[in-house]
């Protein structure tokens, strides 16, 4: 009997998974006793973080788009498709494009987020994101030519993808506009949903003194309501008006449908074990990546390791082992603070970040390692 | 804290999560509940302690509660 893998999705989580139990369970399917497809909506491979260099006009999106077919183990098939309906009961998929439902034995959710600006009412015609190749080209086109005015950026939803990057964005178009002896033509304001400037009580410790150093203005307790685009308004629930010029916005995230329709958790999140990253609603169905509701960040970083989590798990169980591995809340963050520094974070469940002091070596350390990335979602690093 | 016969119109179960998770929770529940009614947020993070009070102090939306239980708190909040 062949045992069947699915794994969902194609970013860093899923990609990272399949390379990983194509070496470890190589020999098995060879044999034929192990089937492992990967379903992705479309044949590249996304890397996001490149798309927080593109409106400083720094990098291109192509830049962080790979073929899948590239990427991935040739043992590995590789299935262009949607998965359109999860029965976890009789363990059985649908695809989009094929009249036959398909059996799985192990079931990994790797879906990750999606943006949802049209939740908070105007953000879609007024503000400007670089969460998607769309909204960082659009936004380049913006700020490469913004001399002088308001320019906000307003974390509107969390969790949200890398919670590192609006404040990377704030310290980066600070340095920018210094540089380029403009700063003082241009306002800067960062607004943050809670009483602090990141979720994080250590990190928003870290950031808030920087911010005050280098004129950025922030508002806490900020959670837009709604976005004027003609009067150029942003407005919170707590009842503040910001006017703007320039909007950035981090839009609401979330999941997609197929986990709520699967009865798997709320918003497209699947409510896992946060060590085992195993669906609580459900045998053998795994999630990772900003998929699995841990409360860890949406990171590629967390999703690299939970991959390795989870293919031990899997190749364990497939092979009759008891599965040991089990994530410990590992996250690994480079945090840009400026055009040429950069800090580094590194911390898990039981142990607080402590961000390293910015330094010249650190932001090319982050370059370096968005280029060797290809080397990370090949299996290799 | 004392028991209230409050009727939630919205339970949000936040046990679990880190913070800022149930704030973040109660916010999105109170963005999409209706003037009047009242959401009642389950936590167990001891945060939520402090950030449940000063969100609403920053607000119109009032605490109406708080319960103390064995393994969590309850909040119960009004949508202004």
């Amino acid at each position: 009997m062949t045992d069947h893998v699915v794994i969902v999705g194609g970013g860093t989580g899923g990609a990272v998974l399949a390379n990983d139990l194509a070496d470890r369970l190589g020999a098995e399917i060879d044999a034929g006793d192990v089937d492992v497809t990967l379903v992705n909506d479309g044949p590249d491979h996304v890397y996001k973080p490149v798309w927080l260099y593109v409106p400083f006009g720094q990098r291109e999106p192509e830049d962080g788009r790979r073929r899948l077919a590239e990427l991935v183990d040739d043992r590995i098939e590789i299935r262009i498709d949607r998965v359109t309906d999860i029965d976890t009961d009789a363990k059985r998929l649908h695809y989009r494009d094929a009249a036959t439902p398909v059996d799985y034995d192990y079931l990994v959710l790797a879906t990750g987020s999606t943006l949802a600006p049209d939740e908070i009412p105007g953000l879609a015609e007024g503000g400007h994101d670089y969460y998607s190749e769309s909204g960082s080209e659009a936004l380049r086109e913006e700020l490469l030519s913004f001399t002088e005015g308001h320019l906000v950026l307003s974390v509107v939803g969390t969790p949200h993808m890398c919670p590192a990057a609006p404040l990377e964005f704030v310290f980066m178009a600070d340095d920018w506009f210094r540089e380029r002896g403009l700063r003082e033509e241009v306002d800067i304001t960062y607004t943050y949903p809670i009483q602090r400037v990141h979720g994080n009580p250590h990190i928003a410790e870290w950031a808030r003194p920087r911010m005050d150093e280098r004129d950025i203005a922030v508002e806490t307790f900020f959670n837009a309501e709604s976005v004027d685009p003609d009067a150029e308004t942003i407005t919170s629930m707590e009842g503040t008006d910001l006017d703007y010029d320039l909007l950035v916005a981090i839009p609401p995230h979330r999941g997609i449908d197929l986990i709520e329709d699967a009865g798997l958790g709320d918003e497209g999140w699947v409510d896992v074990d946060k060590h085992t990253l195993e669906a609580t609603a459900a045998a053998d169905v795994y999630a990772l990546g900003d998929t699995a509701a841990t409360g860890v960040p949406n990171a590629g970083s967390v999703a690299h390791y939970q991959a390795g989590v989870v293919g031990q798990r899997i190749a364990s169980e497939i092979r009759g082992r008891p599965a040991t591995a089990t994530y410990g809340g590992k996250t690994l963050c480079f945090i840009e603070t400026g055009m040429d520094a950069a800090s580094f974070v590194e911390f898990d469940y039981e142990t607080p970040p402590s961000p390293a002091p910015p330094s010249q070596k650190l932001h090319w350390s982050k370059l370096a390692y968005n280029e060797s990335y290809w080397l990370t979602a090949r299996g290799l690093l | 804290m004392t028991e209230t016969d409050i009727e939630p119109a919205v339970t949000v179960d936040a046990r679990g999560a880190a913070c800022p998770g149930p704030l973040m929770d109660l916010i999105g529940a109170i963005r999409s509940a209706d003037t009047g009614a009242v959401v009642r947020l389950l936590s167990d993070n001891e945060q939520s302690l402090t950030d449940v009070p000063e969100w609403t102090d920053e607000t119109d939306h009032d605490l109406l509660a708080t319960e103390e239980h064995d393994d969590h708190y309850a909040f119960f909040v009004e949508k202004a």
